[in-house]
């Protein structure tokens, strides 16, 4: 029916269409600002973790101690911490840590919630299974909870991976499952339904995409949260085992010597501010990216 | 015509049709006590193929539950809808694959019935794909195809929801009905959402469309004008029973029903010399919690005896071709 | 009739400040409004019907991005350039509003009585004794059965014809000389909508008060309204009375709108009479008359040159250059 040169046209108004909401998307990228500033200085930090090293002669485990507890200077950026050890590169090798953490653990709550969260939307028996136990979770407090299962599994990075996702998880689980319940009222899921469509297809193709938007904030709030309950951790002695450098260990020790050598809990605890509170704005400039309604509604009402 | 479809079989026919949603207390589901919502009492009609059957009726009829129990969307409490005779709840599962085919839904909704993350390219080709037919360049023909059918331009296939307004948005609607070639679409309320000039463009694709496709259409709205614009038969409902049915030509120069009278009078209507007389139903709808025994109309009807509020009137054959369940009206 | 009418609408403009540049949702809109009257206005959704009638009692302006234009004189008052505490004296005392969904504009955690019993206390100086009988007198004008009963209701016990009532009863509380009625039938049944309507009219009579009635539904404008005024983008298109409107509508607009309803007497196998394109976005209103990218008849004139709102006879304006010749050839045809 559809002759030859009209399918040729379809090609071309494809091409077009796709430059146009690509250059749309970018114009809305660009206007916003948290969004941007928030991404740029999580790849600085991130940059700097990478090849941070490179800047520095020292090593992050060699003690020399003579030179304990020196102030900033030429030689050591941000001062030496009780071991002699270099500051600035024990906080890079701490970004290495925290941020690989906190990634880590975004991650993989994000993964699980989505699947906990979306399976128990679809299927009761297992609502009133998992949602209990998420309930149950959730009803202890984070960081008292990740500090028992530190106790019981034992301190290693790999633990504090474990301990975190378990903390996490649950409340992603909640958010993707509200946002599904809603989904799932929708006409077009209904619709789905009376064209005869799988359980699984229905769930992957049209309830997954829907609830991503949501779940990438959220996303970016946990890797946030991760990264200062990491160093709460370490800073209890429950997280990162000592010698090697966290934001929170580092804390830690500065905690002894916070009258003699101020630098030692001033710039780990800048460190830890500037990476959470950039990936709040990034995560509030992420809302409204994918959200465009939200910005829409306040302008017309 | 209209009584050589009649003569036909039926190509869906809908048996003392019953659904009920539980309702619990306050305290939950296992301690609070339980009662029914009567959505749809008792419901019984026939589709014939080519026709058009509009179901009318106020909110809480039961009409859309009506439609949505036919389609499996709901389980029915009781009663049977037989497909080309057979019962639908005893299709085997290649059966329903091929039920599910033949027999599509347009929704009222045309804002929330399209998945906004989804152009429309894709959402018109999910139903080939869940039914696995044809291959990547035939279903993207076949949907190029409906687009034109349904006067959508070949570039709305690249578009996403949020591009279209209302009426696009229903002809989309449309355009998933109709890709799977089905021989029965179940309209529920697709206008209403619509101004009056779009309403008039996709009333009069939907007239096209099931004369030149030969399809059979069941017509859900509480719009009088436009059913009686749309039907061949119609069917009044009220609290969950059909009260009326007639051909529509027949209905509309002499409604039966006291019920079916007051609605059409309520109509407005700027044809209608505005002094003229009107019945005014006293009161509203009784809560279909708890409907009220004998003739669920009675509360309301200005004619109401003491038999109305004893006895469920059933639906009798006045005329050919009308069918009534009031017990003060008799066939002659 | 008194010679000062309740309300003079001169020229209203309303426009709002967008991510996309300044947007004029109502364009140089004017009418009056005499005790006793009630004026209709008509039009398809993104008209600015609603956004008109918001403007008058300047709802809008808690959204810093709108800007008002013209005049709004009601009662010998200037209402958009009065400051705003003056205004709300006004609102609800003297200009009542009600509005679409009634489950949504009455509050949820308080009775019915209690909202009724708020409006007349911030208006007029009695006792809260003396408003809860008031209360149950509106509530029982409105036609509420037991209005003892049902002033203890909260909004979600009464069904949706109770609650229109009991907004209708609220927004009635303080006699107000002027209701404005924004689609109040729409999320209605039609018995039900035929109640309210009945109620409104009889209202009007025994209180003399005006009514601005706002609906899409020229059914429902044809049951109820005096006069009529035809919104389409922002302007009104034709001003004339009812009777005027449905027999010898003069503009191409208003006679698509009208041709393109199913009529209850019309033939059932002719097709339905269309409009063709949709509604421009108010973003970008056309060149020229706003109507000429849908109008059949549009020429050059009209692409280029905006029509002026023309008087055809005493009761009957249109804003459309080719009017006569429209109306003599369809004569004609």
């Amino acid at each position: 029916m559809i002759t030859l040169q009209k399918k040729e046209d379809i090609a071309q108004i494809s091409e077009r269409l796709k430059k146009e909401q690509r250059t749309l998307r970018f114009r809305r990228l660009k206007s916003n600002y948290g969004l941007l500033i928030g991404a740029t200085i999580i790849i600085l930090l991130i940059v700097l973790a990478i090849i941070g090293p490179l800047f520095t002669p020292y090593g992050p485990y060699g003690m020399k101690v003579l030179d304990r507890l020196l102030p900033p200077s030429a030689d050591h950026w941000l001062g030496t911490d009780e071991f002699g050890r270099d500051l600035f590169t024990r906080i890079i090798y701490g970004a290495r840590v925290s941020i690989s953490i906190g990634l880590i653990v975004a991650l993989l709550s994000s993964f699980l919630g989505l699947i906990i969260g979306v399976y128990a939307t679809y299927y009761k028996i297992l609502d009133h299974i998992l949602m209990r136990i998420c309930d149950g979770l959730i009803a202890i407090p984070g960081i008292l909870l990740a500090i028992a299962l530190m106790a019981a599994l034992g301190a290693s990075s790999f633990n504090v991976i474990v301990a975190l996702t378990v903390v996490f998880t649950p409340n992603i689980a909640r958010i993707v499952r509200s946002t599904a319940l809603v989904v799932r009222e929708q006409t077009y899921i209904e619709a789905m339904h009376a064209q005869g469509a799988s359980n699984s297809r229905i769930i992957w193709l049209h309830i997954v995409p829907n609830t991503l938007s949501p779940l990438l904030v959220q996303a970016t709030f946990v890797f946030a949260e991760a990264i200062i309950s990491e160093a709460a951790l370490s800073f209890l002695g429950a997280g990162i085992p000592a010698p090697e450098a966290s934001w929170g260990n580092i804390l830690q020790a500065g905690k002894l010597v916070i009258y003699k050598a101020w630098w030692m809990v001033v710039f780990p605890g800048v460190a830890i501010i500037i990476s959470v509170l950039s990936l709040n704005l990034f995560g509030d400039g992420l809302r409204d990216y994918l959200d465009p309604r939200v910005k829409l509604k306040q302008k017309k009402s | 015509m209209r009584n050589e479809t009649t003569a036909n079989q039926p190509i869906l026919e809908v048996i003392s049709l019953e659904k009920k949603f539980p309702v619990y207390g306050s305290f939950g589901k296992w301690f609070g006590t339980k009662s029914y919502v009567n959505a749809v009492t008792d419901v019984s009609f026939r589709l014939y193929k080519g026709e058009t059957y509009g179901l009318v009726g106020e909110s809480g009829s039961g009409k859309s539950t009506t439609g949505r129990t036919i389609l499996g969307l709901t389980p029915a409490t009781s009663g049977q809808v037989l497909y080309e005779d057979k019962d639908l709840a005893k299709l085997t599962r290649n059966e329903l694959r091929k039920f599910r085919k033949d027999i599509q839904f347009v929704f009222q909704d045309p804002f929330s019935s399209l998945n906004p993350r989804k152009r429309i390219g894709p959402i018109l080709e999910e139903p080939l794909l869940i039914h696995k037919m044809g291959d990547q360049k035939q279903r993207q023909e076949q949907v190029f195809r409906i687009l034109e059918i349904v006067g959508l331009q070949p570039e709305h296939y690249f578009r996403y929801p949020h591009e279209f307004s209302g009426g696009q948005r229903q002809r989309v609607g449309l355009a998933r009905a109709l890709i799977m070639n089905p021989k029965i679409i179940v309209c529920d309320e697709p206008v209403s959402a619509l101004d009056v000039s779009i309403q008039s463009q996709i009333l009069n694709i939907l007239k096209e469309l099931q004369k030149e496709l030969q399809l059979t259409l069941l017509f859900i709205t509480h719009d009088i004008s436009v059913v009686r614009y749309i039907s061949d038969r119609i069917g009044i409902m009220y609290l969950g029973t059909i009260v009326e049915e007639a051909l529509t030509d027949d209905l509309f120069n002499e409604p039966l029903h006291p019920y079916t009278k007051a609605l059409f009078s309520a109509v407005p209507d700027f044809t209608r010399n505005r002094l003229s007389e009107r019945v005014i139903l006293k009161g509203e709808i009784p809560s279909p919690l708890s409907p009220p025994s004998g003739c669920v109309f009675h509360t309301r009807c200005p004619y109401a005896t003491d038999i109305c509020k004893a006895e469920v009137p059933g639906l009798k054959e006045v005329r050919p071709n009308q069918r009534v369940a009031c017990h003060l009206i008799s066939a002659h | 009739m008194n010679s000062v009418p309740l309300l003079e609408v001169k020229n209203l403009k309303t426009h709002f400040h967008t991510e996309r540049g300044r947007v004029t949702a109502v364009n140089g809109v004017s009418f009056t409004i005499n005790k006793g009257e009630i004026i209709g206005i008509v039009g398809e959704s993104g008209c600015g019907k609603s956004v008109m009638s918001q403007s008058i009692i300047r709802l809008l302006e808690h959204t810093d991005s709108i800007e008002y234009e013209g005049e709004v004189r009601f009662d010998n008052q200037e209402l958009l350039s009065m400051p705003i505490s003056q205004l709300r004296a006004i609102r609800g005392d003297e200009i009542a509003m009600i509005f679409q969904d009634p489950l949504s504009s009455l509050n949820p955690v308080y009775t019915i009585g209690n909202q009724i019993v708020e409006v007349l206390r911030q208006h007029q100086k009695i006792s809260k004794k003396e408003a809860h009988k008031k209360a149950i007198e509106v509530l029982r004008a409105t036609g509420i059965p037991s209005p003892e009963i049902r002033v203890n209701d909260y909004p979600h016990q009464l069904s949706g014809g109770m609650q229109q009532r009991a907004m209708i009863a609220m927004a009635l509380s303080c006699e107000p000389k002027l209701l404005i009625a924004d689609e109040p039938t729409t999320a209605l049944d039609v018995t039900i909508q035929a109640q309210i309507i009945e109620l409104i009219m009889e209202l009007n009579r025994t209180m003399g008060m005006g009514v601005l009635f706002i609906t899409h539904d020229l059914g429902v404008v044809s049951e109820i309204c005096t006069s009529v005024k035809v919104m389409y983008l922002g302007q009104i298109v034709e001003d004339t009375t009812t009777e005027r409107l449905f027999a010898t509508p003069l503009h191409p607009y208003t006679q698509g709108l009208i041709k393109s309803i199913p009529r209850m007497d019309g033939n059932r196998h002719e097709k339905l009479h269309v409009i063709e394109g949709t509604v421009p976005s108010i973003a970008d209103i056309p060149r020229g008359c706003s109507f000429s990218t849908r109008c059949p008849y549009a020429d050059e004139r009209c692409f280029n040159e905006e029509p002026l709102m023309e008087k055809v006879n005493a009761e009957h304006s249109v804003k459309c250059w080719n009017y006569a010749a429209i109306n003599n050839l369809e004569g004609r045809a």
